[in-house]
């Protein structure tokens, strides 16, 4: 039996839905994946593959109310928020069923409703939005937070800065997470910064700033629990690094391989989420049967997904000025 | 003095009309630099912060691009925010918050997330300010889908746009002129609010028609009454927001009048003035009976010596002698 499970710092059962959202995050991009790649989707995609357990293991945490703000790679997030795998997808395609009715699409999906306050395009620009919403939270007192993701690619940037600063200083419920995937597109985060621990830079603020093995789902969940307990109790901010990898290309159409090696690629390939948390469960005692009636569950529900999008129609041309105020 | 002719500055009706919101709507949070116990480099936030402290005045380091970007976020999050960048130069740190999150949030989430948010800055040429301290870019904000632009020209039109713009569900930006702050004007004790979208019409005439925004107003009433006594009438017209624009009030006027003369502090080309006479030439082109003229400030980055400022910027002088230019143009023959 698992040592976690064991210990009961997560159940059988806790542990088997993290399996399956970790899950259906991957199975969600690769369907995107073949999509793209089949010209049905229009514009370009941002793959999650390789880091799903960051978003599944922050989200177990959050209520409906608590809001996410995340990043141009931000599918997961959303699915992760339990925004519904049907209307992503269908923004993603452009059509009037999706998240924003197809005003939005893969790097503006926003789910209100859902506590999902949008992927974003620019790099950094979430990280000042979160530290807003999370001062709107603290001065309405209802014990709601915030989480902002971002890469590393963010972390060398001027938003960072001036947002985590005022976070720090105002002491806002908001937790930070710093997905390092190792690369900024394709700039290497060793060759942009001297100091590689984002964690580390936490001090420079006056916060706490924690690590974590961003391929363990049950790893992300426990730290990502304390550092949204303290914000909940008004205990300020934390900045999250979780040390994880995309497997694939910086977008849809980069074939990833220029700037890394195949075998660093699959180095990282070796300790996948989705193996990890599958071996979690053998290890706790879950049959080989139990989960392929999970591996189906998710699959049915993207199926489903990709129907609904397919059959949606297409927004009315004659509303393109609506929402503009 | 009765109450209804009181008498107050500029800056002063922009306080009033924070206070009285802010009571109004608790919600309200103010963030910028030294506009809290200090009241604001303009004063603009006098008295504020010993009634409302330090949760709602909050005082920020210098970090444009942060606190905008959480006035925006807080917005988003439903607590209505205004973010003072005090000289609106310094919305430059911010620009990508403005134009990227908080104008585009409305229309990308197909309406269900709204910024209210008030973007507030002082622009325009003051006493050898120089080049950092003095630009006018109230068009690029024009130019930018979902934002609203505001730019009052008098305590009054200060006051009533203010608490408009405090109670309006986008992000609007009001530009404020920071040689306008010590001027007066009467301001009613009785509350009122001023409807984005309608220009004033500052004084009536039958030569032409003077469009003007923000200080430039002043100037052309100025030059309007020279004018009169030069034997020409000229019509006065304050759109006093931009967007929404009173496309309406200018054009009838045009019409009326056949000419049309447009003051900008702001550089001409690829200015608002542009754009008023692109307005002209679309809905007037049949009514115009010389070419529209445009008025700007010249195309160069503001000087620091007062001789090569007041070089720059359009003054009564040369509004005058530029109008009696166009009076002396022929008429077109149709």
């Amino acid at each position: 039996m698992s040592e976690l499970v064991q210990a009961e710092l997560i159940s059988k059962e806790l542990l088997l839905t993290y399996y399956k959202k970790v899950l259906e995050l991957r199975l969600f991009e690769l369907k995107v994946q073949e999509l793209y790649r089949n010209g049905r989707l229009p514009g370009f995609v941002h793959l999650y593959v390789g880091e799903e357990a960051v978003a599944v293991g922050v989200c177990s945490h959050l209520g409906i109310e608590d809001l996410v703000f995340s990043t141009h790679r931000g599918h997961g997030h959303a699915l992760a928020k339990g925004v519904p795998a049907r209307i992503v997808l269908a923004e993603l395609w452009g059509k009037a069923t999706g998240s924003s009715g197809g005003r939005g699409g893969s790097m503006h999906l926003y789910a209100p409703e859902y506590g999902f306050m949008g992927t974003n395009g620019i790099v950094g620009a979430p990280i000042p939005l979160a530290t807003g919403a999370a001062l709107s939270a603290k001065l309405k007192k209802k014990s709601h937070v915030v989480v902002c993701f971002f890469g590393d690619g963010a972390v060398n940037s001027g938003s960072f800065h001036e947002a985590v600063n005022l976070g720090a200083v105002w002491n806002l419920p908001v937790v930070y997470v710093c997905e390092n995937n190792l690369y900024a597109t394709e700039m290497a985060f060793r060759r942009a910064t001297k100091n590689t621990s984002v964690a580390s830079r936490a001090a420079a603020y006056g916060m706490l700033g924690v690590e974590v093995d961003g391929q363990d789902v049950v790893a992300v969940h426990e730290t990502a629990q304390a550092a949204i307990q303290r914000a909940r109790q008004d205990g300020g901010p934390t900045l999250i690094e979780c040390k994880t990898y995309r497997y694939v290309g910086h977008h849809e159409g980069d074939p990833g391989t220029d700037y890394r090696t195949r075998e660093e690629v699959q180095q990282w390939k070796q300790r996948d989420a989705v193996k990890l948390a599958r071996k979690r469960l053998l290890d706790a005692g879950v049959t080989e049967v139990e989960l392929q009636a999970a591996d189906q569950e998710v699959e049915r529900l993207i199926d489903e997904a990709v129907e609904f999008a397919e059959k949606s129609p297409e927004p009315a041309a004659d509303t393109v000025n609506e929402h503009v105020f | 003095m009765s109450e209804q002719c009181r008498v107050i500055t500029y800056g002063d009706a922009g306080v009033e009309a924070l206070r009285e919101e802010m009571r109004r709507d608790d919600s309200i949070v103010y963030i910028g630099q030294g506009i809290g116990p200090r009241g604001g480099n303009f004063r603009q936030t006098r008295g504020l912060w010993k009634e409302f402290g330090d949760d709602r005045l909050r005082d920020t380091g210098i970090c444009e691009l942060g606190a905008t970007g959480a006035a925006i976020g807080a917005a988003m999050a439903g607590t209505r925010t205004v973010v003072d960048e005090v000289f609106l130069d310094f919305a430059l740190e911010a620009i990508t918050q403005i134009v990227q999150q908080a104008a585009n949030i409305s229309y990308m989430s197909n309406g269900k997330i709204k910024a209210p948010v008030v973007i507030r800055g002082a622009m325009g040429s003051v006493r050898s300010a120089g080049a950092h301290h003095s630009h006018t870019f109230y068009n690029w904000f024009a130019n930018t889908p979902g934002l609203k632009v505001v730019l009052p020209a008098t305590p009054y039109d200060l006051k009533g746009l203010f608490k408009t713009a405090l109670r309006d569900p986008g992000p609007v930006a009001v530009i404020e002129h920071k040689s306008l702050y010590n001027t007066k004007g009467v301001v009613p004790e009785e509350e009122y609010l001023i409807p984005f979208g309608e220009a004033r019409t500052i004084r009536e005439g039958k030569d032409l028609t003077i469009v003007a925004m923000s200080r430039m107003v002043d100037l052309a009433t100025k030059a309007a009454a020279r004018l009169a006594e030069e034997g020409v009438s000229a019509e006065v017209i304050d759109p006093r927001t931009i967007v929404p624009l009173d496309r309406h009030k200018i054009t009838d006027s045009i019409k009326k009048t056949g000419r049309l003369v447009v003051i900008d502090e702001s550089p001409s080309y690829c200015s608002f003035a542009g754009e008023l006479i692109a307005i002209a030439a679309e809905d007037c082109f049949d009514e115009l009976q010389v070419p529209p003229k445009r008025i700007c400030s010249l195309g160069v980055p503001n000087p620091f010596s007062p001789v090569l400022e007041n070089q720059m910027i359009p003054t009564v002088d040369r509004i005058v002698s530029e109008v009696h230019q166009v009076m002396k143009q022929s008429r077109r023959k149709h």
